[in-house]
Order: C-alpha cells, then structure tokens, then sequence
C-alpha cells in the first residue's frame, strides 16, 4: 500500500461535468486511478457511474473537466481512442459471442495475421496456442479454443474478457457490474480474476452496487451519489454500513433497514 | 486443435468429454453432407437407368447446383453476417436485361455493358446496405422494397424501348467477345474432345457432329460456381474478415465493442450477394441468348433454402459455405433426378418444404447444443 503513494496516478479525471440537455448526469466528480490498484466505483442507480466511466472510455465528451491520462491532457474524440491508449472496458453483457469460439472471441477485432504470399490470413494456429495459454493462466480449463463462449458459464465469460482485455496492453481496465448477474460461486472467481490483473500492476475501475463485492477486493473506494462524489476511502477506513448508507444517500436508509431487521 | 491434451491439468467434473458423435454434429456442414448422401443414394438406388448418371445427365444436374450455388455463396455470408437479401431474384432479372439493353439495343459493346451492369448491381447492393445500416430497419423489409422495384424496373424498361418483355440477340452481338466467354463460354472442350475419341464418354452417332462427345466442355458457370465457393469459404473460415463476418451476425454490438467495423462488413456482404446475382444474370443470358423480364423469379428464396440446408442460423453469427454449396447441390440433383426418374415436377416443391422445415429444426436444436442454451 505504501508504495502506491510515491506512484503517478495513471488515469485523473478532474471535476468532471456532463449534461444532457437540461439533466445534469454528473456534477464535478474527481476521481484518480493508481497503477495496481482496484478502485471501486459505487453507487445505486441512476448515481451517474455508467456516465462516468463512458467518459473515462471515451464514449461520452465531458461538459466541463480535465481527464490526465499518464500526466497528459486527454481528449478522447471516440471509444477507439481510448481503447488505443490502454483503456479497455469490459461490459456486463456484450462482450463475447456465444456461437464464435473462445479462439475467435479472444482476438475479435485483433485477429493475428499470417502472410501466404500476397494475402494475409487468420493464424488460427497462433489465436488457439495464445488463447488456451490465456485461460490456463486465468484458470479456465477449456475443453479446447474452439470451444463455443456459448458454453462458458457467466463467470468465466467475464474472465476471458478480462484476460483478453490485458492480453492487448490495457492500462486501466473498466469493470463495468462485471458481478451483477452471477452466482457466488462465480463471482468469487471473478474477483480471483480481478486480484491477479491488479497483481500486473494495471488499474482497475470496479463499477458495482454491491459493497461486499466491493469490499472483497477493493483497495479504494468512491461512491457517486446523484452525480456528485462523496468523497474517496481507503481500504479500512469505511466500514459495510457507512458505504451502503452512502450510497443509498443516508437517512431513508436506516429506516428502511430497521423494517427489513439490518440485511440490506 | 490438437493442444488439448497438455491443458487438461484438472478438468471439470462436471464437464462430460464431447463424443464424437457431438463434435461431428455441431459442424455446419453436418446436414448437408447427410443429405448430399441420402440423395445420391436414392437416385443411384432408383434412377440409375434414367441417364440422370450418363454424362449428359451429370452435365445437366451439375449445371442446375452451379446456378443455386453461385447465388447461395452470397446469400450465406450474408446471413451469416446477420442479413438477408431478398431481392436477389429481382436483381438477376434487372442485370441481364441491363446487358441487353446495353449491349442490343444501345450497341454498346458486350465487354462494356458487363462491366456497367456490374457497377450497377454492386451499386444497388451497398443501397441496400446502407438503408439497412442507417435506418436500423430488418433487411427483410428494405430487400422486399428493392425486390419490387428492381422487378418494375426490369419490366418497365424493355416494355418502354422495344414494345416486349424479352430482349434477344445477345449471343450474336456477344460473338467474340472476351469477357462475354468468361461467362459463356466452355472450358477443358481439347480434354472432353479427346475423351469422347477414347471412348469414355458418350458421342454423338449420327448427324452433323458425329464423332463429336455430346457434352462438349465444362460450361463457365460451373467454373464460377467452384471459384465462388472456394473464395467464400477461404474468406469466411481462414481470414480476419471472416472472423468479422460471424461477428457482426453473433452480435453486433458485441463486435462493435471489440472494435469490429460492422456497417462495412454488413454493406460489403450486401455489396457481394448483389455481385453473385449478376454473375449469375450474365452467365445466363449468355446462354440463353436473351433477356427475359421473368428471369430470377423466387432465386432469393432458393438461394436462402439452399443456405438453411447447408446448417446456416437464420438469425446469424452462424454457418457454412461448404454447407450451402452441397444445400445447393441437394436442391440441383433433387430438382433434375425427379425429372428423370419421371415424378411429377410439383412434388418437388412439396419435398422443397419438407426438407427446409427439417433443415430449420435441425439447425435450431443444433444451436442449442452449442451454446449449451435448455
């Protein structure tokens, strides 16, 4: 931990504002992002987080701000720049293809090449050994890199996303409720995942509305309510209930989770 | 494919080893190997006398297949990249009567007025794409619109400049004419010449061309179907476009988040099926000599029959080129053996329905078994 302080943050997103028309979506929210650190992005719905990080991705310009990327002024004009920058996001749904090969999936849009004379080809070789090297380091066992995504479970879905995120030189990598839909079991081996990205010193935005998934891995914690921050906490420094009350914006809260008898 | 072994350090127990049985049944071309089987078999069994297997016969059924395969190349990849052209019949009606016109009745040259109507299909083609793209409308509907108005178009022109709904003369302005023999035209004539002589295949035995072999060279449409299907399944199976192909049918939104330009492979798709329609116009007007306003009726639904056969998804992301070319083989021999053996004609179409209602069933239960959906 305290060698994260002398780092540069990589990626620090200043007072940032976006407005859709009349709806002000975020309100000057500043957040920084360390090299090797898991930085959870809370909030509940409608908080502004998918804003932000569209922002942060590239998607969306902000209304007024500054984005430092690596100590420089970013200007990100479409995701594409972003993504070249070594900002990758790995959304919650549309990440894989069912029907395509894990092969296939893995370098979607990053096909590896081989030259036969004149023409280029798909070097199925290379995209099967690179794959299944991939996933054993992740902890997939396929039954082979033509094996269809379709027959992943959820977690391991999210898994290959994320290693194929790293595997093309992300820097920060954007969780986007990679936890939401899963069991627990599979949301123990995606955060596993995200322990052994954060291990390779690349940044991690964990988007989640769940602070015990946030807590479990997280080493920093922000939470966005109403598109406004309310403030950043270190790791033991904010216990479950302060979170959650946070989040929730407090006092309707606590008088919701006296009904409910203190299980939110 | 091979480097399965040294990764099954601790397997899943709960993942049951595929049998072969499986693995076979979740390659594309399954169904349309089964089937080219099943229909040989029955022909051979039933239909052997007939001379549907003496080389006229073969000639003849061979010729039929190329004609469905030349379109179902186009129609595959662009279903399998999540499209569907309906207007592929239009569109063969609407370029060989562009090359009449062009080429009779204008006097242009034929080399000329191949190359224009070229242009002027692939020109349609990427319309179509682009209001697909743009509109965000089902292809269904745009292709349906093109399907009308092409046809119109291929009425209303001849009507209006000579008074009929057919244009000939092509063969004689096409006389000599190097690109019209690159689709007119005969291919190995030196080598079935010389296997008549050897007595390997039939000649005629009396008349003006004695001596003669009665099938007298491989027709260039054969040849165009072969090299269409080579291509297709090249690029579909070993390149990186190909891999954008089954993206951006998969999942469209999905490859755009992997960085997949979608609406440029979704316009090229359409851009080659339109393509595939007029290589199949030309060859056809070149052999027949002219143009008719009826030609390429209901071409779109064969070509997309011979695609499902062939174990391509409906709905995309899924699919075969060596699959639609033995869908359209099925289609070929099935159409012309029945003819043969003396069914009545109507009942192909019965059988038409049968199997492409087989084929759909198939092909659903298959994608569950791929991607493990209950």
């Amino acid at each position: 931990m305290n060698t994260r302080s002398i780092h540069e943050p990589i990626i620090r997103m200043i007072n940032i504002e976006k407005h859709f028309g009349s709806v002000i979506a975020l309100a000057g929210v500043s957040v920084d992002v360390y090299p090797g650190e898991c930085h959870c992005l809370l909030g509940d719905n409608g908080a502004g987080k998918s804003t932000f990080i569209k922002t942060m991705s590239g998607v969306h310009k902000p209304t007024a701000g500054e984005i430092i990327f690596e100590g420089k002024p970013m200007h990100f004009d479409d995701p594409r720049d972003a993504i070249s920058a070594g900002i990758a996001t790995v959304h919650q749904h549309l990440a894989m293809i069912p029907l395509m090969s894990v092969s296939r999936n893995f370098f979607m849009g990053n096909e590896p090449l081989k030259k036969i004379g004149p023409l280029k080809f798909f070097d199925h070789d290379l995209a099967n050994q690179v794959t299944m090297e991939e996933m054993r380091r992740m902890g997939i066992n396929l039954r082979g890199p033509d094996q269809a995504v379709g027959t992943l479970s959820g977690g391991e879905r999210q898994t290959v996303a994320i290693a194929r995120a790293v595997h093309f030189g992300a820097k920060v990598l954007i969780l986007d409720e990679p936890t939401s839909a899963l069991g627990v079991r599979q949301t123990a081996n995606v955060l596993a995942t995200i322990d052994k990205v954060r291990k390779q010193d690349i940044a991690v935005v964990f988007i989640t509305h769940n602070v015990r998934h946030a807590l479990a891995v997280g080493d920093r914690f922000t939470v966005l309510n109403r598109g406004q921050t309310l403030g950043t906490a270190q790791r033991g420094q904010i216990t479950p209930e302060e979170l959650q009350d946070m989040m929730a914006g407090g006092q309707e809260l606590v008088a919701l989770e006296d009904s409910l008898g203190g299980t939110i | 494919m091979s480097q399965t072994a040294q990764s099954q350090t601790v397997s899943d127990e709960r993942v049951k080893e595929m049998s072969a049985l499986r693995r076979a049944l979740i390659r594309p071309e399954l169904g349309g190997l089964v089937g080219t089987v099943a229909v040989f078999t029955f022909f051979l069994l039933f239909a052997f006398d007939s001379g549907m297997f003496s080389s006229q016969g073969v000639m003849n059924w061979s010729t039929v297949s190329a004609q469905f395969m030349i379109i179902a190349v186009g129609a595959c990849l662009l279903m399998i990249a999540g499209e569907f052209d309906l207007s592929v019949g239009s569109m063969i009606g609407f370029s060989g009567m562009m090359i009449a016109i062009l080429s009779v009745t204008l006097g242009w040259p034929v080399w000329l007025a191949i190359i224009v109507t070229f242009a002027m299909c692939i020109v349609i083609g990427a319309l179509n794409g682009y209001i697909v793209i743009r509109t965000g409308l089902p292809s269904f509907i745009v292709t349906l619109a093109f399907l009308f108005i092409l046809r119109g178009f291929t009425i209303y022109l001849p009507q209006t400049i000579e008074r009929k709904t057919i244009i000939s003369g092509v063969r004689d302005v096409a006389e000599g004419d190097w690109l019209a023999a690159l689709f007119g035209g005969k291919i190995l004539t030196g080598f079935f010449t010389w296997m008549g002589q050897a007595g390997l295949i039939e000649t005629f035995e009396r008349g003006t061309r004695e001596g003669q072999p009665v099938v007298d060279g491989i027709p260039m449409l054969i040849v165009w179907a072969i090299i269409l299907v080579i291509f297709g399944h090249i690029l579909l199976t070993r390149t990186r476009f190909g891999n954008w192909i089954f993206a951006s049918g998969g999942d469209a939104e999905a490859a755009r988040n992997s960085g997949v330009p979608v609406s440029r492979v979704k316009i090229l798709m359409f851009m080659f099926t339109a393509f595939c329609a007029c290589v199949f116009a030309t060859c056809q007007v070149m052999e027949f000599g002219s143009a008719g306003a009826d030609r390429g009726l209901l071409k779109e639904f064969e070509a997309i029959i011979a695609v499902v056969i062939g174990g391509a998804l409906l709905t995309g992301g899924y699919g075969s080129v060596i699959g639609a070319a033995l869908g359209a083989l099925i289609f070929g021999v099935v159409q012309q053996g029945l003819f043969f053996a003396g069914v009545e004609s109507s009942l192909f179409r019965v059988f038409l329905g049968i199997i492409l209602l087989f084929a759909v069933i198939l092909n659903t239960y298959i994608r569950r078994l791929i991607t493990g959906e209950r």
